[in-house]
């Protein structure tokens, strides 16, 4: 079952223009003065950005690597990785020939408790996005950021930016102040599905709520694999609550979670809605949303001790749900060469890293 | 096929007033004079579906408290030869600590005299309060003498993650007595109860649980908690099954890339999983014959998956309480010899 079979193997090729879900850009210093009123450049430099959590300029759990990135990702002009733009396209976009790549901005934008700072900030990083990456190298797509606690101010910036098309998707991240699904977000939901733009949900965002139900974890080796359960809560949110019942075409894209839960997950809400369907009625069972509004991007892909347990995930979940994703310059970054170490036909192959996530995203 | 060993089964605990002979004077005053009742868990609302099977019902009683109908229904309608009880008590999610150990504390010695004298097949799980693990050693030490208590409960969502050293008294006492530590779905909810806040629905807080089960796993994996007891036993009780491959997968990964955090964690944790920790096969959370075949395929162990019929919650329908497509000697496995290597007492009054 594992030896070699003509036709297959388990890499992207060279010839095929890939697509990568999840890219992340990093500032020059002072990138987002330019993009910001003079009230918040003020308000920035003497309180910071007011998130929750435990210190005033970093997260709540120290990380492993600087910047969280791959040692060989620093560019040689001493900037962060993901910064330097020359740098990106030779160690990413021209070595694996990604023929798009989807920015997904990790630096707080809409994590602000002061939802006018969020706003600013989200702003601001919007127009870096596109003058600093997306301009120099249309490669590169950016995501859309607002503070979603803001309903209104972020139907504002989504109209502004719908039109143009270097921007891909509309990113949210995956902890929130209240569940996804919870009526306070849809009017950004309408607003999505209205303009046709997909909903990138990248693990991370407030910590407004504990990693676990169970509390706070000691270690980042813990939080960083408890983080994914906040992916599996949109997911159950955004079904249960009858969101896409109601906005039948939006499209949500599961960024940085993995994806060996959707299965899962998938027979759990299924199982069991299967006896408490009175309380989330719903037109379908909760996995068939799944298979229609949802998508995976695969990094960090789970690693079985038996490579063909991948597969069968792959096809629990089904191949048109699942996008490519390299995560670059992080540290946990997918090589699509390396990362899947099963056998894929060239019609899988061509799902995975490119015609998947065509049906998700509106290059243009 | 022998009788099996039913790692899971919920007596119906009765109010506060049952309770109050079992209660010492200050608290029998207390709870009358403060007029107070109305402990029963979020976790299981007394009339949602999933609390009690339908054709489990037995009117004007609360879910699972005749024990006639637990006899007729689940014991001899199941072929269970031996069952142990898993009271879900509002004591164990109290916010008061001398509170929620009276009511821990009175639950036990109800339930060994309402259901352990009454019927030889029955066992028991010693409720404590995990709120105060000094107050919850004690109430271990007072009741381990009687060995139909063969196990120690907790709920899976208490307040602090359960690795933590504050914990240590509890796993101290399991070893002194060579009990597990059954840990069970159900929240003190002092947390959201998920990181992205709290969702409309009961059917989401349920499903979310299996998370918490695996957020358990990691703290308890961390903290070195098999560092300092090796011989502690756990046992995930009605945690789901199927979520645990592609957990031990991600814990793998993660463990690789920054185990250097935590040194003394210096075997993989699927190891460690594999050698401390039981769950119980109900809810199992699988479509079909062909997904339970390929889970029990990707666990890998034969000695993990433990009995249970979760009686009265509604898991399965008919006499179905094994889920399909699993060979007969893993079934024997799981219907007794797992459970009597998990339970070190069974094993001196199960023939």
């Amino acid at each position: 079952m594992n030896a070699p079979v003509e036709g297959l193997s388990h890499a992207a090729d060279s010839t095929l223009g890939l697509i990568d879900c999840d890219i992340h850009p990093y500032p020059k210093p002072g990138a987002f003065n330019p993009y910001l009123p003079e009230r918040w450049r003020k308000h920035l430099a003497e309180y910071g950005k007011f998130n929750c959590g435990p210190y005033a300029d970093r997260g709540t759990y120290p990380r492993f690597q600087p910047n969280l990135s791959r040692r060989d990702a620093w560019p040689s002009n001493g900037g962060l990785p993901g910064s330097d733009i020359g740098f990106l396209r030779e160690q990413l976009l021209d070595r694996y020939n990604i023929a798009y790549g989807v920015l997904e901005p990790l630096l707080g934008a809409n994590t602000s408790r002061n939802l006018d700072e969020a706003a600013a900030l989200c702003s601001a990083m919007n127009d870096w996005q596109v003058h600093d990456f997306v301009d120099p190298e249309p490669r590169l797509r950016a995501s859309i950021l607002v503070p979603q606690d803001d309903p209104q101010a972020s139907i504002k910036e989504i109209e502004k930016r719908a039109g143009d098309w270097r921007f891909a998707q509309i990113q949210l991240g995956s902890k929130t102040t209240e569940p996804l699904g919870r009526r306070r977000y849809w009017p950004i939901l309408a607003a999505a599905q209205a303009n046709n733009l997909s909903i990138g949900l990248h693990v991370g965002g407030t910590q407004n709520s504990a990693p676990s139900a169970g509390g706070w974890p000691q270690f980042y080796i813990e939080d960083h694999h408890v983080l994914v359960h906040s992916m599996q809560n949109q997911v159950a949110s955004l079904i249960l609550e009858g969101v896409f019942d109601a906005f039948p075409d939006l499209k949500v894209v599961m960024i940085e979670g993995g994806f060996a839960w959707v299965p899962q997950l998938a027979w759990r809400l299924d199982a069991h809605w299967a006896k408490m369907r009175d309380e989330a009625p719903l037109k379908r069972k909760p996995s068939e949303y799944m298979k229609t509004n949802l998508w995976f991007a695969t990094q960090p892909v789970e690693e079985p001790e038996h490579p063909d347990d991948l597969r069968q995930v792959f096809e629990w979940i089904g191949w048109d749900r699942m996008v490519f994703s390299s995560d670059y310059p992080h540290w946990d970054f997918d090589d699509p060469h390396l990362a899947f170490r099963f056998q894929m036909t060239e019609t899988e192959k061509r799902m995975l890293f490119r015609d998947n996530a065509l049906s998700v995203y509106t290059f243009r | 096929m022998k009788a099996a060993i039913d790692c899971d089964i919920h007596p119906g605990v009765p109010d506060i007033k049952a309770l109050l002979p079992y209660m010492n004077e200050f608290w029998q005053e207390s709870f009358v004079a403060r007029g107070l009742d109305g402990f029963d868990m979020m976790s299981y609302p007394l009339n949602a579906p999933i609390t009690c099977r339908p054709d489990w019902k037995v009117k004007g009683q609360r879910p699972g408290a005749s024990l006639e109908a637990m006899r007729s229904q689940a014991l001899d309608r199941l072929e269970i030869g031996t069952a142990i009880c898993n009271p879900l008590t509002g004591g164990q999610v109290a916010v008061s600590e001398t509170m929620g150990a009276s009511i821990c504390s009175a639950v036990n010695d109800w339930i060994r005299q309402h259901w352990l004298d009454q019927e030889p097949r029955l066992r028991a799980s010693i409720v404590v309060p995990a709120q105060a693990p000094l107050l919850a050693a004690e109430e271990i030490d007072r009741c381990a003498g009687d060995h139909r208590f063969v196990q120690i409960l907790m709920p899976v969502a208490c307040e602090m993650m359960l690795g933590r050293s504050y914990y240590w008294p509890i796993y101290e006492a399991a070893i002194r007595h060579n009990l597990p530590i059954g840990i069970h779905a159900g929240s003190m909810y002092r947390y959201a109860p998920t990181s992205t806040g709290w969702p409309s629905h009961y059917l989401h807080d349920y499903v979310a649980q299996s998370q918490i089960f695996e957020d358990q796993l990691l703290s308890l994996i961390s903290n070195g908690v098999f560092n300092k007891f090796p011989a502690l036993k756990i046992v995930l009780l009605e945690s789901g099954v199927s979520w645990l491959p592609g957990f031990l997968w991600r814990a793998v990964k993660t463990w690789r890339g920054v185990r250097a955090e935590v040194p003394w964690v210096n075997r993989s944790p699927a190891e460690i999983v594999r050698e401390n920790v039981r769950l119980t096969i109900q809810p199992f959370d699988a479509p079909d014959r062909a997904a339970v075949e390929r889970i029990v395929e990707q666990i890998d162990a034969d000695d993990m998956l433990l009995f249970a019929s979760d009686y009265p919650h509604w898991q399965f329908e008919g006499d179905a309480v094994m889920p399909p497509g699993l060979p007969e000697d893993l079934q024997r496995r799981i219907r007794i010899d797992n459970p009597l290597q998990t339970y070190p007492r069974l094993k001196e009054t199960v023939p």
